[in-house]
């Protein structure tokens, strides 16, 4: 699957936390790839493991987690420069390292659910923007306070020069994820991680929020990496859909083939529960049994088989399922595609 | 000085309002006599008093309910829709009265006492009206006591209803059976479940008492994908035993669209269009609804396209726009409609729309999107 539209790899990624309680595996074995330009949708429940692979890309896991296993590969040239080999493994730099607080912000930007928390309460909006520049270029102060400006009407936020100076709280809530995806975008870093960007906004807000991000990936070229539990926004924003269930990629493949070619049992069932709107069924919904297990005590072989409509005793119970590639950019960790194989 | 002076004129100006609300409340009570109406709601108000300075003096009011008027009927689920400040959530409060309305009249068929007026209760007659009625919360983690047992929990309503001892135990253990939850967790604390048990939890000490009416606030919102569909079930298998009626309070269009036979939407403490689910859906009469749905995403790459994206964001209920409070976002808004607040019109049988231009404009249903 690696090839030149390539940008970042992330191969059989590990990532534990290790508790009083035991040791979590919130991440266990997940591979895929983000392409340059593209947007990856990343869907699961909570505690699939989605926001700990992200962090895991810009080496920010909280403690007491690490990653305990695998390799992330960033290729930071364009794509020419790739053949020159121009990349660097994530996972071999030191959190704390200079090249890696290089890669944070300037190559990477990142967003979040509750801007609020992203912001300092105490520093306008203007400073913290401009702070970004200064960090990372050598420029003026007024040079910084320029792009920035021209960064806030880019994203829309009405009258920049007055909303400079404001402090986070007095903005909306739609105005301060507009200011925080400025802020990522500052370096203009060729990957947007947006972690849940919209899910704290209401639904015409959300509305807006999506086409600026479209908007501004068509004219800033970056690729973005949407983590979300709403399949609703991954069939409107991603190009290809990363599907997590507790710590594993349990399918990866194109948007269409995800919502109109499932394969593993698990997202078949996830598609088939969500009621559908203008599709006026008036009778049940068809549930999936059962809860999410706990994280302490995730089953042995596949962790969907005590839900699993389709298990194989003594086999989706004991083995893990292999990741199975059953085309170009179609993956499934699933026994049943194995067998056919 | 101004902002005593600014207080009075606010003030009459409620006490003006509340008079409209009496002279309106004559023409719901004639409408009411129809018999599987369970519960007409008019010209409801709730606001909020902002204060300010150091003495606390009362500088303004927010309008979390400015005025609705609805009607459930026996037996159904009714589902109110909007987004987050529009005064939903504040709506089914007041008409269980767990929080005081401003003004308002809520007509409830009680099955021990008739036709009753809930806002004119007194104490003893809301203690009979909340043994008939109940409330299932949005968050299951904050609404169940770390401290108390599941017999505790939901045998809570029991006790104070005289229900005790081995009755009361035969009773929780019933309940938990009847949402799906093994009777031996009776001695288990709420850590001890999922979200999704512990909503069934909620959903048990909701039903103790044997309710004829329940408001679901946001009941699906707070739970994993994969759950919803299993407590969305619960709730309608639930309803189809015991004859409940549900006012649904909720803001994703799917969910409501699923389990609703009529819905009302609301936007800054108003209600503006209410209809049978798929009337609504369909052929929606209010602009703001054509947005809501447009805006909505839905689960099918194959459907994306270029939707109608409102532009703004939603008015402040403590400083509202004058006329139909919709106006500076709406597409189709006129000059009339800053002026003029429209009047909640009935335009096709059991549809009705707050809406001045309502009727002459060819707004897109959800078909529309597909």
């Amino acid at each position: 699957m690696a090839d030149q539209d390539s940008l970042i790899e992330v191969r059989d990624l590990r990532t534990y936390f290790y508790l009083r309680e035991g040791i979590v595996r919130a991440v266990d074995g997940a591979s895929f790839t983000i392409r340059r330009g593209k947007t990856t949708g990343v869907v699961g429940e909570s505690g699939c493991g989605k926001s700990v692979t992200a962090q895991s890309i810009m080496q920010i896991v909280p403690k007491p987690g690490r990653i305990v296993g695998g390799e992330i590969t960033f290729h930071y040239g364009g794509p020419g420069a790739a053949k020159g080999g121009a990349q660097v493994k994530i996972t071999d730099l030191a959190p704390q390292s200079d090249e890696m607080r290089a890669i944070r912000g300037s190559a990477i930007g990142m967003i979040f659910q509750e801007p609020m928390s992203s912001f300092s309460p105490v520093h306008t909006i203007g400073d913290q923007l401009s702070e970004t520049i200064l960090l990372h270029q050598s420029v003026s102060k007024g040079t910084a306070r320029e792009i920035a400006l021209q960064m806030m009407g880019h994203v829309g936020i009405a009258n920049p020069e007055r909303n400079f100076a404001a402090y986070p709280y007095q903005l909306s809530g739609g105005m301060r994820q507009r200011a925080m995806i400025a802020m990522a975008l500052m370096l203009r870093p060729s990957l947007l991680i947006a972690d849940e960007p919209t899910t704290a906004l209401d639904v015409t807000t959300e509305a807006q929020i999506l086409r600026l991000m479209r908007r501004l990936q068509g004219e800033l070229g970056m690729a973005i990496m949407f983590i979300t539990h709403d399949l609703g926004v991954i069939a409107e924003m991603a190009d290809d859909v990363v599907v997590m269930y507790l710590g594993r990629v349990v399918e990866y493949a194109g948007v269409d083939a995800i919502f109109h070619e499932p394969r593993h049992p698990y997202l078949q069932a996830l598609l088939r529960s969500i009621p559908r709107i203008g599709v006026k069924g008036g009778g049940r919904l068809a549930a999936i049994e059962g809860m999410v297990p706990n994280p302490l005590d995730i089953p042995a072989g596949c962790p969907f088989h005590p839900r699993c409509p389709e298990l194989i005793p003594e086999l989706c119970d004991v083995q893990t399922p292999p990741d199975t590639l059953l085309g170009q950019r179609h993956m499934v960790a699933c026994h049943l595609y194995r067998r056919e194989g | 000085m101004s902002e005593t002076s600014n207080v009075k004129r606010q003030t009459s100006n409620v006490k003006r309002q509340t008079s409209n609300v009496k002279r309106q409340t004559s023409n719901v009570k004639r409408e009411a006599s129809d018999g599987d109406v369970l519960l007409r709601v008019a010209g409801l108000k709730k606001y909020f008093p902002v204060h300010k300075g150091f003495l606390r003096r009362t500088a303004g009011f927010v309008r979390a309910v400015d005025g609705v008027d609805f009607y459930i009927k026996r037996g159904e689920t009714f589902g109110l829709v909007g987004e987050s400040g529009c005064g939903k959530t504040t709506t089914g409060r007041c008409v269980l009265r767990a929080i005081e309305p401003t003004v308002g009249q809520a007509l409830f068929q009680d099955q021990e006492m008739g036709r009753v007026d809930v806002m004119a209760l007194d104490e003893a007659g809301l203690k009979v009206f909340r043994r008939h009625t109940a409330m299932i919360f949005q968050d299951p983690y904050s609404s169940l006591n770390p401290r108390m047992t599941l017999l505790d929990i939901v045998g809570e309503p029991l006790i104070n209803n005289g229900v005790a001892g081995q009755e009361r135990r035969d009773r929780v253990e019933q309940l938990l059976q009847m949402v799906g939850l093994r009777p031996e967790y009776i001695v288990r604390y709420p850590h001890a479940f999922s979200g999704g048990q512990r909503q069934r939890i909620g959903i048990a000490r909701a039903l103790a008492l044997n309710p004829q009416f329940v408001v679901c606030d946001e009941p699906v919102s707070a739970l994993d994908v994969s759950i919803q569909a299993q407590t969305l079930n619960l709730l309608q298998d639930l309803q189809d035993e015991l004859g409940l009626t549900y006012l649904f309070v909720a803001h994703q269009l799917n969910v409501v669209e699923h389990i609703c036979d009529r819905v009302a939407v609301m936007y800054v403490g108003k209600l503006v269009e209410m209809a049978e689910t798929e009337n609504l859906f369909q052929t929606p009469l209010h602009p703001y609804t054509e947005a809501l749905m447009g805006a909505a995403p839905r689960p099918d790459p194959r459907l994306r396209r270029e939707r109608i994206v409102l532009e703004g964001e939603v008015a402040n209920p403590a400083r509202p726009p004058s006329g139909c409070y919709f106006h500076p976002r709406c597409p189709y808004a006129i000059a009339l409609c800053s002026a003029e607040e429209p009047a909640l019109r009935e335009l096709r049988p059991e549809h009705f729309v707050k809406c001045h231009r309502a009727g002459e404009l060819t707004l897109k249903g959800i078909s529309a999107y597909a």
